[in-house]
């Protein structure tokens, strides 16, 4: 294991290599770009998976790191390091498998796009960033790695950047998680400033073996040290993760390609605020005598619990397809954080593991829908699709039954670790959460019987406002997908069905200390799957009892609901209520500091010019034109003289200067020589 | 018979004597630049062989002699820059016809 964590580099730099030489292909060589990205990932995610396993034989608790200095300035030591620990080799091998599925999926659906080289350069780069963030034991390579994240989700979201809502979508992420960075880099300096290292483990001094020391010192707001930068930190987790009240960039985010969707979704960009609080955690969790960890900790998980209910109940009521997954994720991303602030590091990891496989594959899955429909997204023009796309719906079932969280499938298992955890904290937080888990059961059944039940609602002489009818799509019926679509998929769709069996094996491999809470258990999970079932038969009992006839036709929840569908419709109007505060208020504050530069300090400045002017008249008056100006136009005269003869050589060839020039040094050399 | 300071000295005289004579008398400003160029490459000659036969343990004139190429490669950048856009503006590169800047 030791002598592993030396290679640990090679699994960020073998997709960073290939990103470097993708970006230097031309745009016509599809197939050496597909395999270079492929074959990275691939070796990548054999080297993280022998980490893996080599870290599963190990010893509980085993933990491996390399250091080694990057720069010195003065006595300073600036050092970056690697770890290998349960937490990374988790990660690490999760993200090369699932990044490795969606890239093998991307060949198929941007076969067809004409800038595919430069979509697999900023997938490698993307992959390359995040599995940077992965392995670091340093701060600031996480922080690094962080920001090239979000600069890869930037690009990838804007990726067809000629359509104006997605180059809006990709400023709106890249600025939003900025805002949240800005509290993550605070806690960084903090961190600095008071352990005076940023490694996170260094043989007892990394800043992480720190945090009892730091909890017993005093920070801001009452808070120890540790606190306060755990909060700073949770603010960079926030904007990452899409927490309320920062989660608006990621439903915005389904403008790029959905291999993007599935990739920002499960395996990078917002796994990575998760895995930050979970790489974080003895800072979150640090609490001493004096200072208790309670308030970061039920920050966290207040903040988890609200975005888990509210996004859910936003998904109920969207038509696009990717939209209702992508609020689903950031739904799920709360549970993550509610369980991590609850105590429960097993169950918000666990579940991030989870997630990512069967959140990539339903992302996946929408995207073969969204081919094998010609472009359509808009779930009420779809329908029936169960008899076109056999596959794709039985591996899309798979995937909605472990989101829902039905047992034996992969979420049930994490999800009621998280419950379980928050259960014992707070009832609320528990009710809300089983609440979030009704809603979730709901929305997906609802996504199951539109899409794929009833009768076709889309073909009928529509055109959907799309030109892929001129490349040869003559027909308009819905299709199965070509083989490196749905593979993956199917793959994905294994680890949905039986990862969740794993559940004591990971708790036992991350985090052995942690006791497993088990009382309640039976309460907590008999509620959870009644919740889960409660929501399937409702979606059924709404959605599937009779299908929709005609995209047309309004959702049968606007008769049940009334006005509250359009609210949650339009998001709870939340992207509104930025609109008219936040975005006025800072444009207000604009025009204000406007009008007092234009009237205070334009005024004054005026008033000075005024008076200067004022005086120089006076001058004016008195002394130059008698004394002054009768000197100077003697004065002219003569250097007007002396212009009129000098401006004979300055005839505007540049040989002849050239040559002056040149007679000049010959000169010099004869003076030289003759003394 | 290896080559000393002195041929060294004299070919870089050459070099930059042909250099000045094709700046001088040319009328294409694209070989005027050459000719430049030439001169400046004289120089940098007389640089390097100073360093072999003078100062061989240290590496300062080398590095010296690299940080002129790199100079006068920006300089023939922004040179032929000029001359594009000298010949939008009169159709022709003739050192004779620029004579805009007179006094």
């Amino acid at each position: 294991m030791n002598e592993l964590v030396q290679h640990q580099w090679l699994i960020p730099f073998l997709p960073l290599v290939a990103a470097g030489i993708q970006s230097l292909l031309p745009q016509r060589s599809r197939k050496l770009s597909a395999t270079l990205c492929i074959g990275a990932m691939t070796i990548s995610c054999v080297l993280a998976i022998r980490a893996f396993v080599a870290v599963l034989g190990a010893e509980e608790g085993a933990r491996a790191i390399a250091n080694f200095t990057w720069f010195e300035f003065g006595t300073a030591k600036l050092s970056l390091g690697f770890i290998l620990d349960p937490l990374t080799a988790a990660m690490a091998a999760m993200v090369t498998f699932v990044g490795l599925m969606i890239f093998i999926n991307a060949t198929g659906y941007m076969a067809e796009d004409e800038n595919f080289t430069r979509f697999f350069c900023f997938l490698s780069l993307f992959a390359a960033a995040m599995l940077g963030l992965v392995v670091a034991n340093n701060l600031l390579m996480l922080f690094m790695c962080w920001e090239l994240v979000g600069l890869c989700s930037y690009l990838l979201i804007g990726f067809w950047y000629f359509k104006p809502s997605a180059a809006a979508a990709m400023k709106k992420a890249f600025i939003t998680t900025r805002i949240g960075d800005v509290g993550f880099f605070i806690g960084i300096l903090l961190l600095y400033w008071h352990t005076g290292t940023l490694n996170l483990y260094d043989g007892g001094h990394g800043a992480l073996e720190q945090a009892g020391t730091l909890a017993t010192l005093a920070g801001w707001w009452g808070l120890s040290v540790a606190s306060t930068i755990a909060l700073m930190l949770f603010f960079g987790a926030m904007g990452k993760s899409a927490q309320f009240p920062l989660h608006v960039w990621l439903p915005d985010a389904m403008e790029g390609p959905t291999p993007v969707s599935a990739l920002i979704h499960a395996a990078t960009m917002v796994a990575a605020g998760v895995f930050m609080v979970g790489r974080m955690y003895p800072l979150f969790t640090a609490s001493s005598p004096e200072f208790s960890s309670d308030f970061v900790m039920h920050f966290v998980m207040w903040v988890g619990c609200i975005t888990a209910v509210f996004a859910a109940t936003i998904a109920v009521a969207q038509f696009d397809i990717k939209r209702v997954l992508a609020y689903s994720t950031c739904s799920q991303l709360g549970y993550m954080m509610m369980g991590l602030g609850a105590g429960g590091f097993v169950g918000g990891q666990f579940h991030l593991l989870t997630h990512a496989f069967f959140k990539s594959l339903l992302f996946l899955g929408s995207g073969c829908v969204i081919i094998g429909t010609h472009h359509e997204q808009d779930m009420r023009k779809m329908g029936g699709l169960r008899k076109y796309m056999p596959i794709t719906f039985v591996t899309y079932l798979i995937g909605t039954l472990a989101l829902a969280g039905v047992w034996p499938f992969a979420g049930f298992f994490s999800k009621d670790l998280i419950l379980l955890n928050t259960f014992h904290v707070s009832k609320w937080a528990w009710g809300l959460g089983t609440f979030a888990a009704f809603l979730t059961a709901f929305y997906m059944t609802r996504q199951i019987f539109m899409v794929f039940f009833g009768e076709w609602r889309g073909g009928a002489g529509e055109h959907h406002g799309h030109e892929e009818h001129e490349h040869g799509h003559g027909h308009h019926e819905p299709h199965e997908i070509p083989w490196n679509m749905w593979a993956p998929v199917a793959v994905l769709s294994l680890f949905a069905l039986g990862l969740g069996w794993w559940e004591h094996g990971y708790h036992h491999f991350v985090a052995p200390g942690e006791a497993a809470a088990e009382t309640g258990k039976g309460v907590v999970m008999g509620l959870s799957v009644v919740a889960g079932l409660l929501g399937i038969v409702l979606g059924w009992w709404i959605y599937g009892r009779e299908s929709w006839a005609h995209a047309a036709d309004p959702d049968p929840l606007v008769g049940m609901i009334g006005g509250l569908f359009t609210f949650l419709n339009r998001k709870w109007y939340i992207d509104e209520i930025y609109e008219v505060t936040i975005i006025y208020v800072t444009d207000v504050l604009g025009r204000f500091f406007g009008l007092v530069d234009k009237l205070v300090v334009d005024g004054i400045l005026h008033t000075i010019v005024r008076v200067a002017w004022w005086i120089s008249q006076i001058v004016r008056w008195v002394g130059d034109e008698f004394i002054i100006n009768g000197g100077f136009d003697t004065g002219c005269s003569s250097v007007r003289g002396w212009g009129r003869i000098f401006s004979k050589l300055q005839n505007g060839r540049v040989q002849t200067y050239f040559r002056v020039l040149g007679l000049g040094v010959a000169i010099l050399f004869i003076i030289y020589y003759l003394k | 018979m290896s080559i000393t300071l002195g041929q060294y000295l004299m070919l870089s005289g050459v070099l930059f004597a042909v250099g000045l004579c094709g700046a001088l008398t040319r009328r294409n400003a694209i070989i005027v630049l050459m000719g430049i160029e030439i001169m400046f490459n004289a120089g940098i000659l007389n640089l390097v062989a100073f360093w072999h036969f003078k100062h061989f343990t240290t590496i300062t004139p080398l590095m010296f002699a690299i940080f002129a190429i790199a100079v006068a490669a920006a300089e023939s950048a922004v040179g032929l820059a000029l001359v594009i856009a000298i010949y939008r503006q009169y159709k022709s590169v003739d050192v004779q016809e620029m004579r805009a800047l007179k006094g």
